[in-house]
C-alpha cells in the first residue's frame, strides 16, 4: 500500500507538459496539477495487487470473459484518444486571436455524418459478433461435473455438495468456504432463502445472481491451487459488505481428502462423567477442566442455550437458519467469511454477534464466558 | 367557469396585471395579487420564477448529495472506516442517489427548460401555469419528505434501485426508509409527469409563429424528447412502487417468491423506467451544450437536423436497452444477446452527436469562457463515460464489471462529467439573462479547473477499483484486498470538488452581486431569448416574434457571404441595443395568467396524504391522516377549477379586442378533468397579444 503523502509530488518540470504554452501563473498552477494527477496514476500503478481482481484470471471462464473485454477497453481506449485529440486540436488551433474573426459557417456535411454514423456501427457490430457468441459459450454447461447447490442466507453462503452419482441429493454441507478440484469445470446452482444475492469469485469466473425462487447455474473453474476470495455483489441489506466467501482449488487428490473429511460423521462430544476432576476443589484454586470435559459441556450449552434450534451438526440438530458446523473447524473462516476461525475472534463473536457483524441475524444469547470457553472446546472439536 | 372570453378593450395598464378583485360567479375565491414580496412567490405562475425556483431548490438539494458522497468518501477512504455505522452508510448512499436523479439533476434540468423554452419558442408562458405551480411545490415537498425520513426512524436504505424483495418484504431493512422512499418517488413522479406534459405541450402547442419543429432551438429539442421520455417512463415506475407499497402495507405479494411472486418482475419495471430515466438526465444537458458552444465558436450547430433526429433516435432506442443493467440476473442467453447488441447500437446515435460537436468546434472561433470550458469539458468527460458504457454493453465480460465501482465510475462520468458540467455551463451562460449580471468569469474558470480536476480524481480510480474487485454499495472492505490507495485518491478528489463548489457559491452569492448589470445580449447569441431584456419582463415578449430561421435572432444580426463567412448586418448594434428595450409600450395591455393559492395547496395535500400512508403502516388507524390529505386535494382540486380564470372583467385592460379568440379554460365547470385544449398561440398573427399560457 502506498501511503497518500507520496501522491504531493514535486511538481518541477512544467515545461514537459502544454508544449511551453503554460506561461502565465495560472498557466503554470496548471501544468503542476496536470503533472501531479499524472503522477498519482503512475504511483498507482505500482500499488500492491489487489487480492479480489477481474483482471487476474486463474480460470478457463474468467479467462475467456477478459479475452473480450481487454481488446475492446484498449479499442475504447483508442476512440478516446482519436476524440480527445479532435477536440485538443480544435481547442488550441481555433482559439479566438480576435474578436472580429469571422469563421466560415458550415451548417453541416452530409457525407461527413453519413460516415461517422457507419464508422462506429462497423466497429460495435464487429464487436457484436464475439459477445454473442461468448454468450451462448457461457451458457453451456459441462456433463458429469461436480454440482454445489450454492444458496445465500443473510449475509453468508451455503454450500451443499451433491452426490457424484445424484445431483439431487446432497453429500455434505458447508459455508462461507468451498473447495473445488483444480482444472475441473464445477457446476455453481444458485438460489436464496431470503433477498436477491450474487457469487462473485472475481479470478475465477463473473458473477450471477442468487435469486430466491429461481436456480441459476454457473461454472467456475481454477487452473492453480489456491485460495481465491469472493463476495456478495448485490446490496443485500445491512451486512452486504460482509458477506464474502472464498473458493479453495485443491489438487484432485487434497480435494478427495477433503470430501472424506467432510462426509464423515461429526465428532462425538466425551460424556462428562467421564472428567473426574470436575468434582475436587482445592481453597482458592479453580481447577482447570481438561479440554474434552470442557468439550463436553460445551455440547450440552450447544443444546440448551438455543445454538441447535439454527445450526445443523449432524446427528446432534439440524437447524437450518445458520451454517452446518458438523466440520465447523475445518473452515479457516467463519461468519461470512470476514472473520480467521480462531480461538480470539469465537470467543468475541460468540459474546455478542450484532456487535462484530452488523444486523446479524445470528443475536446475542449472553453466553457467560465460561459457556463460551465451552462451546468453543466444543466447536474445536469438530474437524 | 366554462369559456373565458377577452374582457372588452378599456384602460392604460403598460404591463402585465392582475388586479384581484371580485369576480361574478364565485365571490368567495378570490385570485392573489401580490406581485413582489413572500407571497407572490408562493401564489406565482411565472415560468421564469417557477424556473429559477426548481434551479435553486435543486442546487440546494445537491449540495444535500454532495455532503452525502463526501460521507461516503470518508468512510472508504482506508480499509475498515469507522465514520459511519452499516445502516447510516446503506441509508447515505442511498439518499446520495435517490437525491441527485430524483432531486438535483431531473428538476434543475426540468426548471431550465421551464425557463427557457418560452423564451426560446417566443411564448409568455407555459401551456397550464398553475400546473406548473403544482409541479414545483410538489417536488419542494416531495423532497422534504424524502429527507424528514432521517427525523422519523431512519432514511431509506435499500439503495436507489430498491431492488425487491429487500424493500418489498418489511423486516429485510431496518427502519421504515423504506416507506418514505416508496411514497417519496411516488410524490415526486407526479410533479415530474405533470412538469413533463406542460412541456411537452408548450414545445408543441406555444411555438411562436414562423418556428417549425424544425427551427426549435436544440435545447427546445433535447427538453421535448427527455420531457416526453418522462411522461413515458414515469408511469413505470409508479405502477412498480404500486405494487411495492401494496406489498409492504396490505400484504400483497407480487415480489413475494414464497407466495409465487417474483422478484425479478421489479427489476425488469424498474429498469424499464430506469434506463429512458438515463436518457431524462443526459438529453436536455446535451441541449443545453449544443446551445453553448455554437455561440462561443461562432458558428452554427454542425448538423443541426441530424442532432435532432439522433437526439430522437436515442429517446427511442433507450426503450430498448434496460436488460443491460440485468445481466447478471441469469437471463437467457437470446435476451442477452439482444439487449447486448442494441446496447451497442445505441451508441450511434450518442456518437454522432460527439462527432457534430466537434464539427461544430472545427473552424469556429473559440472563446473560451467559462460556459465553453464545461461544455468542451462535457464533451470530453462524457465521451470516457460513453465508451465505459459500451464495454457494459459485453455482457459477457460485464459479469465481471457489473455491481462493482467500474460501473459507478461508468455513471459518474455520464451524470457528473456529462449531466452535470452541461448545466453547469448552462448556469453560466443563462445567468445573465436571468439576473442581468455576469458571473464572475475568473472564479468561473476556477470552478471548472477544480472541478475538472477534482472530478477525475475522484471517479477516474473508480474504473481501476471495480477492475481490481471492489463491488458497490459496500460501506467497509478489508485491508487484505488491497483497495485502499485508489480509494484514498478518491476522496481527495472529493473534496477538490467540494472547494470547486465553495468557489462557485461565493462566486454566485458574494461576487457577482457587487458586479455591473450587462446588456441583454452579451455573449453575442443566437436563440430568441437573447432579443428581450435581461431580466426577461414577465411577459417575455411585448410583440411575439415572426421566425424565419434557425438561430432567428442570429440572422438579425449576421448574414454569410459568398464563401459563408461570417458577416454583421448593418444593423447589428441596433438589434442588440433593441434587445434591451424590448418592453411593451404604455398603453399596450398584455393578459398574463393570475398567480393563484391552489397548486400550494393541492401538493400540500398529497403529502399530508403520503404521511398518513406511513403513519397508517404502523397503527391502520392511522390512514385517516391520508384521507385528510386527499381531501385537502380534491377540495383544492375543486377550488382551483372554481376560482376565477383572472381578474375581474371590469378591470381588465383590452387588448386584442375583436382580434383575440376566445380562451377555453382548462377545467371544465364539472371540475376535475384537465382537457388539453390549449390554445394553439403559435398560430396567431404576429403581434397579436393573448396570454402567454392558457389557464390550466
Amino acid at each position: 500500500m502506498t501511503p497518500p503523502a507520496r501522491m504531493n509530488p514535486p511538481a518541477r518540470r512544467s515545461t514537459l507538459a502544454q508544449g511551453g504554452r503554460g506561461r502565465t501563473a495560472a498557466g503554470r498552477w496548471t501544468v503542476k496539477a496536470w503533472l501531479a494527477l499524472g503522477l498519482v496514476f503512475v504511483l498507482g500503478g505500482c500499488t500492491k495487487n489487489a487480492s479480489q481482481d477481474s483482471l487476474k484470471a486463474h480460470g478457463s471462464i474468467a479467462r475467456l470473459q477478459n479475452s473480450l473485454f481487454i481488446p475492446v477497453f484498449w479499442i475504447a481506449v483508442g476512440v478516446f484518444v482519436l476524440i480527445g485529440g479532435l477536440v485538443g486540436v480544435c481547442v488550441i488551433k481555433f482559439r479566438a486571436r480576435s474578436d472580429d474573426e469571422a469563421p466560415r459557417q458550415i451548417h453541416g456535411h452530409t457525407k461527413a455524418e453519413i460516415a461517422w454514423t457507419i464508422m462506429p456501427a462497423v466497429l460495435l457490430a464487429s464487436i457484436a459478433i464475439p459477445t454473442v457468441k461468448f454468450v451462448f459459450d457461457l451458457n453451456k454447461f459441462p456433463k458429469n461435473a461436480i454440482t454445489v447447490n450454492v444458496t445465500g442466507h443473510r449475509w453468508w453462503w451455503q454450500m451443499d455438495y451433491t452426490k457424484a452419482d445424484d445431483v439431487n441429493q446432497t453429500d455434505f454441507t458447508t459455508a462461507s468456504e468451498m473447495h473445488i478440484p483444480v482444472k475441473q469445470q464445477v457446476i455453481v446452482t444458485l438460489t436464496s432463502v431470503d433477498v436477491i444475492h450474487n457469487f462473485w469469485v472475481p479470478e475465477l469466473a463473473g458473477k450471477l445472481y442468487a435469486i430466491p425462487g429461481r436456480h441459476n447455474k454457473l461454472v467456475i473453474e481454477a487452473d492453480t491451487p489456491g485460495t481465491y476470495y469472493g463476495q456478495c455483489a448485490e446490496f443485500c441489506g445491512t451486512s452486504h459488505s460482509n458477506m464474502r466467501l472464498r473458493v479453495i482449488a485443491d489438487t484432485p487428490e487434497d480435494y478427495a481428502a477433503w470430501v472424506t473429511s467432510q462426509e464423515a460423521p461429526a465428532a462425538q462430544p466425551v460424556a462428562a462423567s467421564t472428567s473426574p476432576d470436575t468434582t475436587t476443589t482445592l481453597p482458592g484454586v479453580t481447577p482447570a477442566p481438561s479440554q474434552a470435559s470442557l468439550a463436553a459441556t460445551g455440547a450440552n450449552v450447544f443444546k440448551s442455550a438455543g445454538c441447535a434450534g439454527c445450526h445443523a451438526i449432524t446427528g446432534i440438530s439440524d437447524g437450518v437458519v445458520g451454517p452446518n458446523l458438523t466440520h465447523f473447524k475445518s473452515r479457516s473462516v467463519f461468519a461470512g467469511a470476514i472473520f480467521q476461525n480462531d480461538d480470539n475472534n469465537l470467543r468475541l463473536w460468540l459474546a455478542n454477534p450484532p456487535a462484530q457483524k452488523p444486523g446479524s441475524v445470528m443475536p446475542n444469547l449472553h453466553l457467560t464466558s465460561d459457556q463460551i470457553n465451552q462451546l468453543i472446546a466444543y466447536l474445536d472439536t469438530l474437524r | 367557469m366554462a369559456i373565458v372570453l377577452e374582457p372588452p378593450p378599456s384602460t392604460t395598464a403598460p404591463d402585465a396585471d392582475k388586479h384581484a378583485g371580485t369576480p361574478g360567479g364565485t365571490t368567495f375565491l378570490r385570485r392573489p395579487n401580490s406581485s413582489e414580496g413572500f407571497w407572490s412567490w408562493i401564489t406565482t405562475v411565472d415560468h421564469k420564477r417557477l424556473g429559477i425556483m426548481y434551479s435553486a431548490t435543486g442546487f440546494a438539494f445537491f449540495l444535500l448529495g454532495g455532503i452525502e458522497a463526501l460521507l461516503i468518501r470518508l468512510q472508504l477512504a482506508r480499509p475498515n472506516g469507522h465514520i459511519l455505522s452499516a445502516n447510516q452508510y446503506n441509508q447515505v448512499f442511498t439518499m446520495h442517489g435517490t437525491t441527485m436523479v430524483f432531486l438535483v439533476i431531473m428538476p434543475v434540468s426540468v426548471g431550465f427548460a421551464n425557463y427557457l423554452v418560452p423564451l426560446q419558442i417566443g411564448a409568455r408562458d407555459v401551456a397550464f401555469p398553475r400546473l406548473n405551480a403544482f409541479s414545483y411545490w410538489l417536488f419542494l415537498f416531495g423532497g422534504i419528505f424524502l429527507y424528514s425520513s432521517f427525523l422519523f426512524g431512519g432514511a431509506p436504505n435499500g439503495g436507489w434501485f430498491g431492488y425487491a424483495p429487500n424493500t418489498s418484504i418489511p423486516g429485510y431493512l431496518p427502519g421504515r426508509g423504506s416507506d418514505f422512499w416508496v411514497f417519496g418517488l411516488l410524490l415526486l413522479g407526479i410533479a415530474s409527469t405533470a412538469g413533463a406534459v406542460n412541456i411537452v405541450v408548450t414545445a408543441l402547442n406555444m411555438r411562436a409563429p414562423g418556428m417549425t419543429l424544425l427551427k426549435m432551438p436544440i435545447f427546445t429539442w433535447m427538453s421535448l424528447i427527455a420531457q416526453f421520455l418522462t411522461v413515458f417512463a414515469m408511469p413505470v415506475i409508479t405502477v412498480a412502487l404500486f405494487l411495492v407499497m401494496f406489498d409492504r402495507n396490505f400484504g400483497a405479494n407480487f415480489f413475494n417468491p414464497a407466495a409465487g411472486g417474483d422478484p425479478v418482475l421489479w427489476q425488469n419495471l424498474f429498469w424499464l423506467f430506469g434506463h429512458p430515466e438515463v436518457y431524462i438526465l443526459i438529453l436536455p444537458a446535451m441541449g443545453m451544450v449544443s446551445e453553448v458552444l455554437p455561440v462561443f465558436a461562432r458558428k452554427p450547430l454542425f448538423g443541426y437536423p441530424v442532432m435532432v433526429f439522433s437526439g430522437i433516435a436515442i429517446g427511442f432506442m433507450g426503450w430498448g436497452v434496460w436488460i443491460h443493467h440485468m445481466f447478471a440476473v441469469g437471463l437467457g442467453p437470446v435476451a442477452v444477446s439482444a439487449f447486448s447488441v442494441s446496447t451497442m447500437f445505441i451508441a450511434v446515435p450518442t456518437g454522432v452527436k460527439i462527432f457534430n460537436w466537434i464539427g461544430t468546434l472545427w473552424g469556429g472561433s473559440l472563446r473560451l469562457t467559462t460556459p465553453m470550458l464545461f461544455a468542451i469539458g462535457f464533451i470530453v468527460m462524457f465521451t470516457i463515460g460513453g465508451l465505459s458504457g459500451v464495454t457494459h454493453s459485453l455482457s459477457p465480460s460485464d459479469r465481471q464489471q457489473t455491481d462493482t465501482y467500474y460501473v459507478v465510475a461508468h455513471f459518474h462520468y455520464v451524470l457528473f462529467g456529462g449531466s452535470m458540467f452541461g448545466i453547469f455551463g448552462a448556469i453560466y451562460y443563462w445567468f445573465p439573462k436571468a439576473f442581468g449580471r455576469m458571473l464572475n468569469e475568473k472564479l468561473g474558470k476556477v470552478h471548472f479547473w477544480l472541478t475538472f480536476i477534482g472530478f477525475n480524481l475522484t471517479f477516474g480510480p473508480m474504473h481501476i477499483l471495480g477492475l481490481q474487485g471492489m463491488p458497490r454499495r459496500i460501506y467497509t472492505y478489508d485491508k487484505s484486498l488491497h483497495l485502499g490507495f485508489w480509494n484514498m485518491v478518491a476522496t481527495i478528489g472529493a473534496f477538490i470538488i467540494m472547494v470547486s463548489l465553495l468557489v462557485f457559491i461565493y462566486n454566485i452569492f458574494v461576487v457577482t452581486p457587487k458586479t455591473a448589470l450587462v446588456s441583454a445580449d452579451p455573449w453575442d447569441a443566437r436563440t430568441l431569448e437573447w432579443s428581450i431584456p435581461s431580466p426577461p419582463p414577465e411577459y417575455n415578449f411585448a410583440e411575439i416574434p415572426t421566425v424565419h430561421s434557425l438561430d432567428d435572432y442570429w440572422h438579425r444580426k449576421y448574414t454569410e457571404d459568398d464563401e459563408g463567412r461570417l458577416v454583421r448586418l448593418p444593423n447589428y448594434e441596433a438589434v442588440r441595443a433593441s434587445s434591451d428595450t424590448n418592453v411593451a409600450t404604455p398603453g399596450q395591455h398584455i393578459h398574463m395568467p393570475s398567480p393563484s393559492y391552489f397548486p400550494i395547496v393541492c401538493s400540500f395535500g398529497l403529502v399530508v396524504a403520503a404521511y398518513g400512508m406511513i403513519m397508517g403502516h404502523t397503527n391502520g388507524a392511522n390512514y385517516i391522516v391520508s384521507v385528510v390529505g386527499f381531501l385537502i386535494t380534491v377540495g383544492g382540486l375543486y377550488a382551483w377549477g372554481l376560482e376565477p380564470s383572472a381578474e375581474p372583467p371590469e378591470e381588465h385592460g383590452g387588448e386584442g379586442g375583436e382580434n383575440a379568440p376566445p380562451q377555453p379554460a382548462l377545467l371544465g365547470a364539472s371540475g376535475g378533468t384537465m382537457a388539453l385544449d390549449a390554445p394553439e398561440t403559435a398560430e396567431l398573427p404576429p403581434g397579436d397579444t393573448t396570454e402567454g399560457g392558457s389557464e390550466s
